[in-house]
């Protein structure tokens, strides 16, 4: 067998046909379904692009967006593509992608498939410590980004140390979560009667989630960041796959389970927070993703590239959908808060028929 | 133990009556009760602090009922308002009737409040109960699901309302924090019948629960039809917390925690639990409302985020018991 070799493995037929890629030590293995829905996931990902840079109250012809993005320099609709358009619709993929990831690795830990960062108080954390940011500090950009992660990581290592008796309990997390998500509400509530009426709308408009006005600063924060993550995440998948067979059977195939969930924890978290420093607490997308890829490969366990795929495709087309299909203006996370919810009652609906 | 939860909530309700911003004597308190001389102090007490007082006993009583009816009915430990959709569903009509119909009182939103707690009530029951299958339809988890779906598209809608309405979001942020405070004795009348049908119909619930939660069978056996309970209590449930929600705003864990406190206490049996409850939330809502004003004197910590504090450390510290995963 040469060093890089592709072969067709003999596998069972529920997982379908396979590509192994051996490199060395390193061994990939990726079945063609797999491959075919992440091709399919990036095409109408690009295809979707050209629409969010072209379509707005000045629409830009798809040939005028080509050349802008080749830097053809054609005038004022190069400005709008390329400084209005593309940061934000770059910033949507990106924090998609991140909370893609970030939902697959939180329901693998819980092994609950409605796992998310809301449910271990991330998210409320972090829009206490935004909304302290505005309302206290008059915090903008950096430091607001700041802010909500300073918050979330607390909330978290609270949540965290609360949870962590013998291992990291599904139910407790969950409970402990709760617990702390409320009082941070609470928080983020009584800060927003303390605030004048016009910061309490900037704290508003943040808490909804959102990409109005995202420049290139966020989007080379989102490249950065997942730039450093992707590749840890990447490094801990095989963890992921045999933690999603329980945890004794993944300590029985040598995986140091207190350690992979920490690791895994962190990830997640990390994840989440570069989503809401960029965007805000949007809703779902990290919920939703990793349950969407799993039924388009037909996948037993949540893998993260088609996650971070369908994460990206759904929070750009959900801030298409919020700025332009609807009568007015609205802010993504109004998006993805309304089709979350709709999602999840036709999954409650249809698991019902199945069984 | 009924007469000792009675002790403690005269002496919660004394405490809300003499402590404020306002140092005032609890012996003048008393003279001021009885018959007011038309002073700041006498004004004081009739005026702010009795109608807190009078709101707090009845929407702790509700919640705490409520809350307790829910437990029991669904076996469900985490059974809270705003786990089953009626905070959301509350908070929708009343940022809608604020950006649509232009309502500017706390009096005039009650019965939006009310309304939109009822409507995602059974909303949440319908998805619920359609969904799971023949087995699982209606089950606690499958409840909780439908909870959480229909609460996200309304909160999603409550954002896009003061998103757009930046007046709606000045009256929806002062109700959205939970307070007993600047809400008046004419809200208390308007949502007194209700709590008062609920009380009792949710008190004499207590023995066909106690049956129900030995089984359905048994239920069945004994002459009770398993689905005319559970309809009749999730109307008192929808009777109880839309008016107390409606009333002082969104109030987590009062309904999630008295509950628990009380069912350690005295075991199970929804003849103890119910009534206890009902008379332990308005202790703890009062003592809570009266810590918020101490703390912060001479401004005060709204009730909703006390009661927060105080009730997520005591859900952390039930979940630490393996017991209560499984009530």
């Amino acid at each position: 067998m040469t060093a890089v070799a592709a072969e067709r493995a003999a596998v069972p037929s529920r997982a379908g046909r396979a590509l192994v890629l051996r490199l060395g030590p390193l061994s990939l293995r990726w079945r063609v379904r797999t491959l075919v829905v992440g091709a399919g996931l990036v095409l109408a990902m690009l295809a979707l692009l050209v629409v969010a840079v072209s379509v707005g109250a000045r629409s830009v012809a798809p040939g005028e967006v080509v050349l802008a993005l080749l830097g053809v320099d054609t005038g004022g609709s190069s400005f709008i593509v390329r400084e209005l358009r593309l940061p934000r619709a770059l910033c949507a993929v990106g924090v998609g992608a991140a909370l893609g990831m970030s939902g697959a690795l939180f329901q693998t830990v819980v092994r609950n498939p409605l796992g998310s960062p809301e449910l271990i108080g991330f998210t409320q954390g972090a829009s206490a410590g935004a909304v302290a940011g505005i309302v206290l500090a008059g915090a903008t950009g950096a430091a607001l980004a700041g802010s909500a992660l300073a918050g979330g990581f607390v909330a978290a290592v609270v949540v965290y140390l609360g949870a962590f008796r013998r291992g990291l309990l599904g139910t407790r997390l969950v409970l402990v979560g709760i617990g702390v998500g409320a009082m941070l509400n609470a928080v983020t509530w009584w800060l927003l009667t303390r605030a004048e009426l016009t910061q309490a709308q900037v704290a508003s408009a943040w808490l909804v989630g959102s990409l109005n006005a995202r420049s290139w600063d966020h989007v080379w924060l989102v490249v950065v960041v997942l730039a450093v993550l992707a590749p840890a995440c990447l490094a801990v998948a095989p963890w992921l796959r045999m933690i999603d067979l329980g945890e004794d059977a993944a300590s029985a195939l040598g995986v140091p389970v207190r350690r992979a969930q920490l690791v895994l924890v962190v990830l997640g978290v990390a994840l989440c927070a570069l989503g809401v420093a960029v965007a805000g607490p949007v809703p779902f997308i990290a919920l939703v993703a990793p349950q969407v890829s799993r039924r388009l490969v037909r996948g037993t366990g949540l893998a993260l590239a088609p996650s971070a795929l369908t994460g990206a495709l759904l929070l750009l087309a959900a801030d298409v959908v919020a700025q332009h299909a609807l009568p007015v203006a609205m802010p993504v996370g109004v998006a993805t808060g309304v089709v979350g919810g709709v999602y999840l009652a036709w999954v409650l609906s249809r698991e019902g028929r199945r069984r | 133990m009924l007469v000792g939860t009675a002790v403690l909530l005269v002496v919660a309700v004394v405490l809300s009556l003499a402590v404020g911003a306002q140092g005032i004597a609890p012996a003048d308190v008393w003279r001021h009760l009885l018959a007011s001389d038309g002073s700041n102090d006498a004004a004081i007490v009739h005026e702010v602090r009795l109608p807190r007082t009078l709101l707090g006993v009845a929407a702790g009583a509700a919640l705490g009922l409520s809350g307790a009816l829910m437990q029991s009915l669904s076996r469900n430990p985490l059974a809270d308002p705003g786990l089953l959709g009626v905070n959301a569903g509350a908070a929708a009509a009343v940022v809608a009737g604020i950006s649509l119909l232009g309502v500017t009182t706390v009096g005039g939103y009650v019965w939006l409040a009310f309304a939109g707690a009822g409507a995602a009530t059974v909303l949440v029951y319908l998805v619920g109960s359609r969904s799971g299958g023949p087995e699982a339809a209606g089950t606690p988890v499958r409840l909780t699901l439908a909870g959480a779906a229909v609460s996200a598209v309304l909160m999603a809608l409550v954002w896009a309302m003061t998103f757009l309405d930046r007046e709606a979001l000045d009256l929806y942020r002062f109700w959205a924090v939970g307070s007993l405070s600047g809400r008046g004795l004419g809200i208390l009348v308007q949502v007194l019948p209700f709590l008062a049908v609920g009380l009792v119909v949710g008190l004499l619930l207590a023995v066909p629960l106690n049956a129900m939660a030995l089984g359905e069978d048994v239920g069945r056996a004994l002459g009770l039809s398993p689905g005319v309970v559970r309809a009749v209590t999730g109307v008192v449930v929808t009777l109880l917390c839309g008016a107390a929600t409606a009333a002082v705003g969104p109030l987590v864990f009062v309904g999630l925690a008295v509950p628990h406190i009380v069912r350690g206490l005295t075991g199970p049996d929804d003849r103890w639990v119910l009534p206890l409850s009902a008379l332990a939330a308005p202790v703890l809502l009062l003592l809570a409302d009266v810590l918020g004003r101490v703390l912060a004197a001479p401004a005060e910590i709204q009730v909703g985020v006390v009661t927060a504090f105080l009730g997520a450390p005591a859900l952390i510290a039930l979940a630490g018991r393996r017991r209560v995963t499984a009530l």
